[in-house]
């Protein structure tokens, strides 16, 4: 006794920075397929030509992201049945927000250039030779910065996010959360310029909290309230010099 | 497009409007009952210190908090940057101070 | 509707923006208008009357609701950015909402 194949409709996305369209692809329905597998079986089976990025399978590395249905999702961790609907329809395009290399593949310079921009560096307050400071696990602060350190870099906020969409000059959710994480380490050696950073144009003041990144991160992190954070901090820096 | 001073001065100028916006909503609840007129508003506003001084200073902060709110709203729709961007928001608050001082003077100040 | 605009706080966003940009838009007409009282009460006055049309009466809910609408959005934000408590985001925007249906709503009764 057989079960009968049922197949996905898949609309891809192909082309590259200048033009491009859907194309549509018929793929056969398998128990606990996620996106990545879809994705992976078209290239392997209907068009080695289609160009994606992919790397763990296993939601650690960020690499896989793309617009499923319309939302910013890790593939590799998104099984088809949460989110095509009883049509059986998908479509799968490359990260918003980002020029795009090649048909999947979107160009992460931007997101990472940014990243790097808010502090992404680690840049040390202590040499080898000095003790190691004592940091308390239950302090504020390092409870703050271990909300955000999970970040895997896949930009999912990035592409959820509007205001990355109407200003090309703001840093993102991604980087000011790192921003925030690091603002919070007490072993970060140069936290004031990332302070100074995050307060110029195209910093955390731009965010309208429209929580679309927190909405999706994959890995429940909350870039909207680090960034509530940071202009709480950096209105209350600006008080203090002042006054 | 917007830096700390910009985002501080929308966020005071609106926790400075928030008891004028209560305070003129309930007048307006008020005022309307049995329809609006000239001489009404006049009685009650004109010679008055305190609406003088209440209305002064929610124009001069709304002219602060709508230029900014305008300045986004361009920026990120048109993509307007830079100094045709700091033009248009100083513009737009300078039209808003203007009209608004001359409301409130029409109002509050008797001829 | 799918996708990544799909959610309370991105339509509460949306709400905010639109009623800014509407009372924005207005504010050069309500000046204007306020400074005809003294220049020209009959002027005034004869606006005044115009505002007994029932559709002047629902753009003048609607103008309330703008108003009370950006002014409970406004306090929330104030409320995610400056007070440290981890908000229920959702409920707040709700209630925003509710406030502001409540305080037009009791402004349109009185017009009426």
């Amino acid at each position: 006794m057989s079960e009968q194949q049922e197949y996905l409709d898949v609309s891809v996305w192909r082309g590259d920075a200048s033009s491009g369209d859907y194309q549509s692809f018929r793929v056969p329905e398998y128990a606990s397929q996620t996106i990545l597998d879809v994705v992976s079986w078209i290239q392997q089976n209907a068009d080695p030509t289609l160009t994606y990025r992919f790397a763990c399978r296993v939601g650690m590395c960020g690499s896989c992201a793309m617009m499923v249905n319309g939302s910013p999702r890790w593939t590799c961790r998104t099984h088809v049945k949460k989110v095509a609907g009883k049509d059986r329809k998908l479509k799968i395009a490359p990260l918003r927000n980002l020029p795009v290399i090649k048909d999947l593949a979107a160009d992460m310079a931007p997101f990472f250039d940014k990243w790097v921009k808010a502090g992404g560096r680690h840049a040390p307050s202590a040499t080898r030779n000095d003790p190691i400071p004592q940091i308390k696990p239950e302090s504020a602060g390092r409870d703050a910065a271990n909300a955000g350190i999970e970040c895997i870099n896949c930009s999912v906020c990035y592409a959820a996010c509007d205001t990355v969409t109407g200003n090309p000059d703001y840093l993102g959710p991604a980087a000011l959360q790192r921003a925030w994480t690091i603002v919070n380490d007490e072993k970060h050696g140069n936290r004031d310029a990332v302070i100074e950073i995050v307060s110029a144009a195209g910093g955390c003041h731009n965010c309208h909290s429209m929580g679309s990144c927190t909405l999706h991160c994959p890995n429940d992190l909350d870039p909207m309230s680090a960034i509530a954070g940071l202009k709480r901090l950096t209105a209350r820096n600006f008080f203090k010099r002042g006054a | 497009m917007l830096n700390i001073r910009l985002y501080l001065a929308q966020r005071i100028s609106a926790m400075i409007m928030v008891p004028f916006v209560i305070t003129h909503i309930a007048v307006m609840i008020y005022a309307i009952q049995g329809g609006l007129s000239a001489a009404e508003i006049l009685g009650r506003t004109q010679g008055s210190v305190f609406w003088f001084l209440f209305y002064g200073m929610f124009v001069a902060a709304v002219s602060v908090h709508a230029a900014i709110g305008v300045r986004v709203i361009v920026s990120e729709t048109t993509g307007l940057r830079g100094s045709a961007l700091s033009l248009l928001s100083g513009a737009s608050f300078l039209l808003f101070l203007f009209l608004g001082a001359r409301a409130v003077m029409a109002v509050t100040v008797s001829a | 509707m799918r996708g990544h605009r799909n959610h309370p706080l991105w339509f509460a966003f949306l709400l905010h923006r639109l009623s800014g940009l509407g009372l924005a838009l207005f504010l050069p007409a309500h000046f204007w208008m306020l400074s005809m009282v003294l220049t020209n009460p009959e002027g005034f006055d004869g606006f005044a009357r115009w505002t007994d049309h029932p559709l002047v009466k629902f753009a003048e809910f609607g103008l309330v609701f703008l108003l009370a609408v950006h002014l409970f959005g406004g306090l929330r934000l104030l409320a995610l950015e400056f007070l440290p408590w981890p908000a229920r985001h959702k409920t707040l925007a709700a209630a925003s909402i509710a406030g502001a249906f409540l305080v037009s709503g009791a402004f349109f009764l009185n017009a009426v």
